[in-house]
């Protein structure tokens, strides 16, 4: 796998960058202009006045979450190598599968315990 | 620079171009597909007015056209490009513009790594793709959920209520999912890196020919099932339809916008779509393989048939691809016009409590289902990290 095998990738995000930049240019071209007004310079609350901040405060669940995903993704992370070597050590004899299983058994004990102490209820 | 390489490039830019066109041609008229299918559901007629000027004066087959609303993609991007282009007053302008952008490119962007057919030299088959690389499946998860960004920055940067409620649902939501998604797809690969010379890595041509004897969703259902019930929640389609449910948030994250910005947002949706089905019909449908052959010697024309067939061959193997793609998404839209919605709550609990412990399980399993076929059938041959 040499560097130049990648040369399509860099010219599809270029090609991808290319495409949304000239319909977002050829939308303001073409589009009609129509002068601002009160009404349309104020973000939509169903037709009420606007009220309070345009970003309030919301549930630390949600930090929670993503907290939980740094976990587990970086644990997916660490299995692929394995997942791709498995099947070559099984055939000279190496049996890899209680070391991962160690390494998951803490991670389920994990979100076992995050279950146990409600960090995952939405309904309150 | 060397003229070989500057050959080189643009023969690359030049197939770049052809798939990009190809995906939002498919993008594009999936948005119809949608209409009619749900009309269809739904007991109505669907578009069925647009028409170049004079085409319904063909013969006979003018007036189908019509009824078959084909036109009607070219006639919303029209209207698109020509409605007003709002920039609002109360939002912050430069992450406004650049969100629809951030949501369309990676969606643009995974379908470098993704194999639509083979094609057969000196009897070695290699796969029609852009770049051939080993990390296939790892650089879709990676670049697709960059995707989550687009409607964060769209809901942050609206300086609006509702947009923000949708931005941060839709983040949650997604990288809840991604991690089922993640662990759903590595018993695939523990069984696709076998000890055979020439397999290996992430890349999604190995999985297509390792699936010639089974297709793996016959026996992985369940990382099949969580897989797909991930898919819909990536791409924001109903049942998961959290970050944009109108019914509480309005439109979601994207509110406040309008003109061909809000329809990058859509665009890219459905190129999503199109790109997950294929993913899922490469994983666990056999991808481009006609009909699973058991392993039997002597049925190999059964699960491919296109290497005999030479570059007719190649173009049948891309067209039975796109048709196994095609029915899935006919199956994302079948089951948006079936189920209802799910709460916020259920979604959250159907992730983490269902979806993530049941493909944790199931790489359990299937290392110890695997380890017993590996020592009950065991290799004779070297395998390639001895050597």
């Amino acid at each position: 796998m040499e560097l130049v095998d990648y040369l399509p990738v860099m010219i599809q995000l270029l090609l991808a960058a290319v495409i949304a930049a000239a319909i977002l240019i050829a939308s303001h071209i073409f589009g009609q202009r129509a002068r601002g007004n009160y009404a349309s310079d104020s973000a939509y609350e169903c037709g009420m006045l606007e009220e309070s901040k345009p970003h309030p405060k919301f549930s630390v669940k949600f930090y929670v979450v993503a907290m939980l995903f740094i976990l587990f993704d970086i644990e997916m992370v660490f299995m692929i190598p394995w997942v791709l070597i498995y099947r070559e050590l099984l055939s000279v004899g190496i049996l890899s599968v209680w070391p991962i299983f160690f390494f998951l058994g803490v991670l389920t004990l994990g979100l076992v315990y995050e279950m146990k102490k409600k960090g995952l209820e939405w309904e309150r | 620079m060397p003229p070989e390489l500057i050959a080189d490039i643009l023969w690359k830019v030049l197939f770049a171009v052809i798939f990009v066109v190809v995906i939002m041609t498919f993008a594009a008229y999936s948005v119809l597909a949608e209409r009619k299918v749900a009309s269809w559901i739904q007991g109505r007629v669907g578009p069925n007015r647009t028409a170049l000027p004079g085409l319904s004066a063909i013969p006979v087959i003018g007036p189908h056209l019509v009824k078959m609303g084909i036109w009607q993609p070219l006639a919303d991007g029209v209207k698109f490009l020509f409605k007003e282009d709002p920039i609002p007053g109360h939002v912050n302008k430069l992450y406004y513009c650049l969100a629809p952008a951030i949501a369309l490119i990676p969606a643009l962007t995974t379908m470098v790594v993704l194999p639509v057919g083979q094609y057969t030299v000196d009897g070695i088959a290699h796969p029609i793709v852009l770049a051939n690389i080993d990390i296939g499946i790892l650089f879709i998860l990676a670049v697709s959920s960059l995707g989550v960004y687009g409607i964060v920055i769209g809901g942050w940067a609206a300086n609006s209520k509702y947009p923000y409620f949708g931005g941060i649902r839709s983040s949650a939501q997604m990288i809840s999912y991604e991690l089922a998604m993640g662990m759903s797809i590595l018993p695939v690969f523990m069984w696709a890196n076998g000890t055979e010379p020439g397999l290996g890595g992430l890349s999604l041509f190995n999985v297509v020919t390792s699936q010639q004897a089974m297709w793996l969703g016959v026996w992985m259902p369940v990382p099949a099932f969580i897989f797909l019930t991930a898919l819909f929640a990536e791409t924001n389609r109903l049942p998961f339809d959290m970050p944009e449910s109108e019914t509480e948030l309005v439109g979601g994250f994207h509110t406040e916008y309008g003109s061909f910005k809000f329809g990058l947002f859509f665009v890219g949706e459905y190129a999503h779509m199109v790109i997950g089905s294929a993913v899922f019909t490469i994983l666990f449908l056999g991808g481009w393989n006609f009909l699973p052959d058991f392993g039997i010697d002597g049925l190999e024309w059964l699960s491919d048939p296109w290497s005999r067939m030479g570059w007719f061959g190649s173009v049948l193997s891309v067209l039975y691809f796109i048709a196994k793609t095609m029915f899935f998404v006919f199956f994302f839209m079948w089951v948006r016009w079936t189920l209802p919605r799910f709460r916020y709550d259920q979604v959250m609990n159907l992730g983490w409590k269902y979806l993530v412990p049941a493909a944790l399980a199931c790489i359990f399993i299937y290392a110890l289902i695997i380890g017993l076929i590996d020592i009950a059938f065991a290799v004779e041959e070297t395998p390639a990290i001895v050597q």
